[in-house]
């Protein structure tokens, strides 16, 4: 007999607005200690989407200061710029059209428009708003949600290019609280769905993947772990565990125990 | 907050000081009075920096063309760490 070897496994990639991507982990830039950790967590775990957010320039500052962008290159990472800290439909469209001119022309965005300070929900009322203008703008829209299936549906129609339903709060490491809920909202959606908010820790990740996600998007788990690294690491793991678990389709549960060595020849018999 | 309709194209010459919002704070240009006059000043040339005027994009290609007026309200944003 010949020994078996190991192939990998064929995946769709994950396409986003016509592009195609190889990781299904995307990842945030906030957080970490310094831009060298930034820049080496983010290659630690594979991710070609990278997010950062857009705030006034400090005037006073040293105009050599090192910059986020050359931690991480735009030649290398596909940049998402994003929408954090806006209240208003009106301050993230402002945002997003910075953020185009910042990138010289590049239009995918992620677009959070939040609720108040305390649990940075959505506003999903501002959300709408902002995703009708912003797409009639030319922009590529990744929105930031609740999981509400019905607003995710509503997005889903106005044309935007990936729904990412929230987990659990912002910066909580509290994983997927409503499971049901995201599965309603891939079944349903016509565009990639990320588990966006929430992800504590491995498992997270790869519970979102084995409820049919199309990827996750994560900052916190990764920068505030003990070793950002190795989660790095493990989040990328996860998320491939996860996604190979989902296509591969897992047993039914039963309620009783069903050996998995045969009774058949048994010695005692 | 009221923002004051001033053109970002003024084509008036302009001498002596021009007074500005500057990221939230008051501003005074005495010399130059461009967008990249400003940029310059602030030692960010060739910086990945986006600059809006009055709520309004001021494209990169436009910089050296687009005059400050006093009242106008500028924003110089660049891209930071953020999930």
């Amino acid at each position: 007999m010949t020994q078996q070897t190991h192939v990998p496994l064929a995946d769709t990639p994950l396409t986003i607005a016509g592009r195609d991507f190889h990781s299904r982990l995307l990842v945030g830039t906030g957080k970490y200690k310094d831009f060298a950790e930034t820049g080496a967590a983010i290659a630690q775990s594979g991710a070609d989407i990278v997010t950062f957010a857009v705030r006034r320039t400090n005037l006073g500052q040293d105009a050599e200061a090192p910059n986020l962008l050359d931690a991480i290159s735009p030649e290398r990472y596909t940049l998402l710029p994003n929408t954090a800290g806006c209240y208003t439909a009106k301050d993230a469209v402002r945002t997003c059209r910075l953020a185009r001119e910042l990138l010289d022309g590049h239009n995918l965005v992620k677009l959070e428009v939040l609720g108040d300070e305390a649990t940075l929900y959505p506003n999903v009322v501002e959300t709408l708003k902002a995703a009708e203008t912003l797409l009639a703008d030319g922009f590529d829209v990744m929105v930031y949600t609740s999981d509400d299936p019905i607003v995710a549906r509503e997005l889903d129609a106005m044309g935007c290019c990936a729904i990412m339903p929230l987990g659990s709060l912002i910066g909580s490491g509290h994983g997927i609280q409503n499971p049901y809920n995201i599965r309603l909202i891939v079944e349903q959606s016509n565009v990639p769905v990320l588990v966006d908010a929430g992800i504590g820790t491995a498992s997270d990740a790869a519970m979102a993947m084995e409820l049919g996600c199309d990827g996750v998007l994560l900052n916190t788990a990764i920068a505030h772990a003990r070793d950002p690294l190795r989660m790095a690491n493990a989040m990328k793991l996860a998320v491939e565990a996860g996604r190979d678990a989902f296509l591969a389709g897992r047993m039914q549960r039963r309620q009783g125990a069903d050996p998995s060595s045969p009774f058949a020849g048994r010695i005692n018999g | 907050m009221s923002i004051q309709a001033n053109s970002t194209q003024a084509t008036s010459t302009q001498t002596g000081s021009t007074q500005i919002r500057l990221n939230g704070d008051p501003h005074t240009l005495t010399a130059g009075h461009t967008v990249a006059d400003l940029v310059e000043q602030l030692g960010l040339s060739g910086r990945r920096i986006a600059v809006e005027i009055n709520e309004e994009i001021v494209p990169r290609s436009q910089h050296a063309d687009t005059r400050l007026v006093d009242g106008d309200h500028v924003e110089v944003v660049h891209a930071i760490g953020g999930g």
